[in-house]
């Protein structure tokens, strides 16, 4: 029992980090401030995946998230952000608006998520998985996730070679 | 923990992401909002595949692969969102998304 309530006070210590630092991305008002605060959500993330027992997982967030994409916007803030762009700017009327629409959003998720027999009571407690890196690699490789694995690295050479090509200065004759 | 702790995180991070999507005025922000959105996809996938699969098969793990599937379309998507703000910002010298009003009829 003792252990148990050690587990779920880290796991809403995890919650609370995710959701906090989430606030602080939408509401902080200078654009790097939000990229930190971005990270700290995206290793929340990766902490609520540890509970959920995908260890594989939580290393790729860690990974792909804080060790590219965060890296990734914080050269696009460097090179697009002039000293006065970095503050963002914010009017008052669509801050009325957007707030109501993504509250109301999130009453229709909650009265959903409250209202749904089924999903009550599941829990996963005493339930401990195997490691999952040894599965998710037979799976992807030999597996029935083949074909979508071959069609992602598609993806990623496409993203590659436009990216480049969109970014690359024009050269006009 | 039950599914329901997973699905509230979600829903908040869910809705957190829209709001940063309908009020920023700088691309990169818009961006992030977007990012928020996918993480909380992943969690609602990962948490799905836990926990509706126990009284099935517990040691199911597809909602993970799906999850790995939608970080590498948030890459994708990241490099290729990037490039297109740094060839507006050489073209208009801006990114706002307001500002950028060309195709406007």
């Amino acid at each position: 029992m003792e252990e148990l309530s050690l587990k779920t006070f880290i796991f809403y210590g995890f919650a609370l980090i995710t959701i906090a630092s989430a606030f602080a991305v939408v509401s902080v008002r200078n654009i790097v401030h939000a990229a930190f605060a971005l990270m700290v959500t995206l290793f929340g993330v990766a902490g609520l995946y540890v509970f959920l027992q995908a260890d594989f997982l939580a290393a790729t967030q860690v990974i792909v998230y804080v060790g590219g994409i965060l890296v990734l916007i914080l050269f696009g803030v460097m090179m697009t952000s002039g000293r006065l762009e970095m503050r963002i700017h914010i009017q008052r009327g669509q801050l009325l608006l957007g707030g109501g629409i993504s509250l109301a959003l999130l009453m229709l998720l909650l009265t959903v998520i409250a209202n749904t027999p089924k999903w009550e009571n599941l829990t996963d407690d005493g339930l401990t998985l195997k490691p999952t890196t040894e599965r998710i690699g037979k799976l992807i490789l030999e597996d029935k996730f083949l074909l979508p694995f071959e069609v992602a690295s598609v993806l990623l050479l496409v993203a590659l070679i436009g990216a480049a090509l969109i970014s690359r200065k024009e050269i006009r004759d | 923990m039950t599914l329901q702790h997973y699905l509230v995180i979600s829903a908040i991070l869910f809705s957190l992401g829209i709001f940063a999507v309908l009020t920023r005025k700088n691309a990169i922000s818009i961006l992030m909002g977007i990012e928020l959105i996918l993480n909380s996809c992943n969690l609602n996938f990962v948490a799905f595949s836990r926990f509706v699969s126990i009284p099935v098969d517990p040691e199911n793990i597809d909602g993970q692969i799906i999850a790995i599937f939608g970080i590498v379309l948030a890459a994708a998507e990241a490099a290729v969102f990037l490039a297109i703000i740094l060839a507006i910002y050489r073209e208009f010298g801006s990114i706002r998304p307001d500002e950028v009003d060309t195709l406007k009829g």
